[in-house]
């Protein structure tokens, strides 16, 4: 029987180990796993190198994580937020390690790492101080950079809805980079707002198919970071 | 709107938005960056539909929700609340980078830093020591999208001008802007260098080119 249900998202996160790399879903707040970042927080892996668009906000969430120094590489596309100095402070104190990757070579590159592409040609950032140091080619009349495809140890993703065979679906924005992250992790791990019956998720509607996904745990009704650092909260 | 904004000559910025969204074709599929730019939306003219994409998982963006009416994780690329219309669509990010890249998104319009008589532009990185690099989809959007539009003050707060020779600051892509909208004029990069197409009221070809580093041309009278 096939059942990746986990009793919680502590038990979720128990195994991941010190350097190890994570793939974080969500834009902004938007598909953020907060209760899952934060159970990591709990469980204390050190020496991470984390994948997420952004650096989080406020003192919750993935701010959060870089700010217990959890983190020592962040692998992104926009590390400045407007409420949140926790990256920022890290990284003029040298404490924290930045790779730039344009938002869109940043999810091509995660796709391609899910897809087994080792690597494949760009157009976006050539002529840029982005493109330096890597490889070109000519197709057609256009240059091209060359880019590697991202893998993870571990992903930790948001998801309205799944199964026990690990289908899912999203909400609304909150999908952004769930799906194809799913894809490049060894262990992807879902918090679902809600777990349902196999067969309740219509097939035409999956969005990330049950093969991409390793352990599912409910949070039913998670925290919004907007909310959390409206109120001034931090974690631990 | 600001007391800046006021001291500036020529269009206000929604005057500036209003005028770039003139140029906003009946069917277009449209991406507008942060401030600026997306002031576009509210005025496309009647009788046209356009279909608005956020990078960050949208096609079929609608206006801001009311003040309590915001519905939970339906953000735009800004980070702030937005709707959706009937008709919309919601994809996974390499999908919508694909739109961008794969050169089915119409028009983008951004702001910038530096525009270059070349169409170079520098609009994500002051290149300053201490600055955090932060670049998001602005080097996706201007390589992958058909037609990019640059709406800006015309000069810096400073009085500097921002459409240069040469851009100082490290490129965002080169050769991709194709019209530049400001609060003085509307220019368009050609091969022969920039075209002055028309000029805010009030506003003469000499006060322009003064405050515009790179040679102007004026139409008719090359």
């Amino acid at each position: 029987m096939i059942d990746k249900r986990i009793e919680s998202v502590a038990a979720a996160v128990a195994d991941i180990k010190d350097g190890a790399t994570i793939m974080i879903g969500g834009f902004g707040e938007a598909g953020s796993p907060i209760e899952l970042i934060h159970a990591l927080i709990d469980q204390g892996a050190k020496n991470l190198t984390v994948i997420n668009n952004n650096t989080g906000s406020g003192h919750v969430g993935l701010a959060a994580l870089i700010e217990n120094e959890q983190v020592s590489k962040m692998i992104c596309s926009f590390p400045r937020t407007a409420n949140s100095t926790v990256f920022p402070d890290l990284y003029r104190r040298g404490k924290i390690e930045l790779e730039l990757v344009p938002q869109g070579t940043l999810a091509e590159r995660i796709r391609a790492g899910g897809a087994g592409i080792p690597a494949f040609y760009t157009p976006t950032s050539v002529n840029t101080p982005l493109a330096e140091g890597k490889e070109s080619r000519i197709f057609g009349d256009r240059t091209y950079v060359m880019e590697y495809g991202l893998t993870a140890d571990f992903a930790l993703i948001k998801a309205e809805q799944a199964d026990r065979y690990g289908n899912l679906i999203y909400n609304k924005t909150a999908r952004n980079f769930g799906p194809i992250m799913c894809m490049a992790a060894n262990s992807t791990i879902v918090q679902a707002g809600k777990i349902v019956e196999v067969g309740a998720i219509d097939p035409e509607t999956v969005i990330t198919p049950g093969i991409f996904v390793n352990r599912i745990t409910t949070v039913s009704d998670p925290a919004l970071e907007s909310k959390l650092v409206k109120e001034g909260r931090s974690y631990p | 709107m600001n007391t800046k904004t006021e001291a500036l000559k020529g269009w206000t910025r929604e005057q500036m938005a209003q005028r770039a969204a003139l140029d906003i074709p009946d069917g277009a599929y449209v991406n507008l960056g942060i401030g600026i730019p997306e002031m576009a939306a509210q005025f496309v003219p009647a009788g046209r539909e356009v279909i608005y994409h956020t990078e960050n998982g949208l096609l079929g963006m609608g206006p801001p929700p009311a003040v309590g009416e915001e519905i939970t994780e339906l953000i735009n690329a800004g980070k702030k609340s937005i709707t959706a219309i009937p008709g919309a669509a919601y994809f996974h990010h390499a999908d919508s980078f694909a739109m961008i890249r794969g050169q089915h998104i119409d028009i983008c319009i951004l702001g910038a830093m530096q525009v270059s008589c070349e169409g170079d532009l520098a609009n994500w990185s002051t290149g300053a020591a201490d600055a955090i690099p932060a670049v998001g989809g602005a080097m996706d959007l201007v390589a992958g999208v058909k037609t990019i539009f640059v709406i800006t003050q015309h000069t810096t707060k400073h009085g500097d001008p921002k459409i240069v020779k040469s851009c100082s600051y490290p490129l965002t892509g080169k050769g991709v802007v194709s019209r530049i909208f400001t609060n003085l004029a509307v220019i368009d990069v050609t091969p022969e260098g920039l075209v002055l197409k028309e000029l805010a009221p009030g506003i003469s070809f000499d006060y322009v080119q003064e405050r515009t580093e790179a040679p102007l041309i004026l139409k008719g009278n090359k």
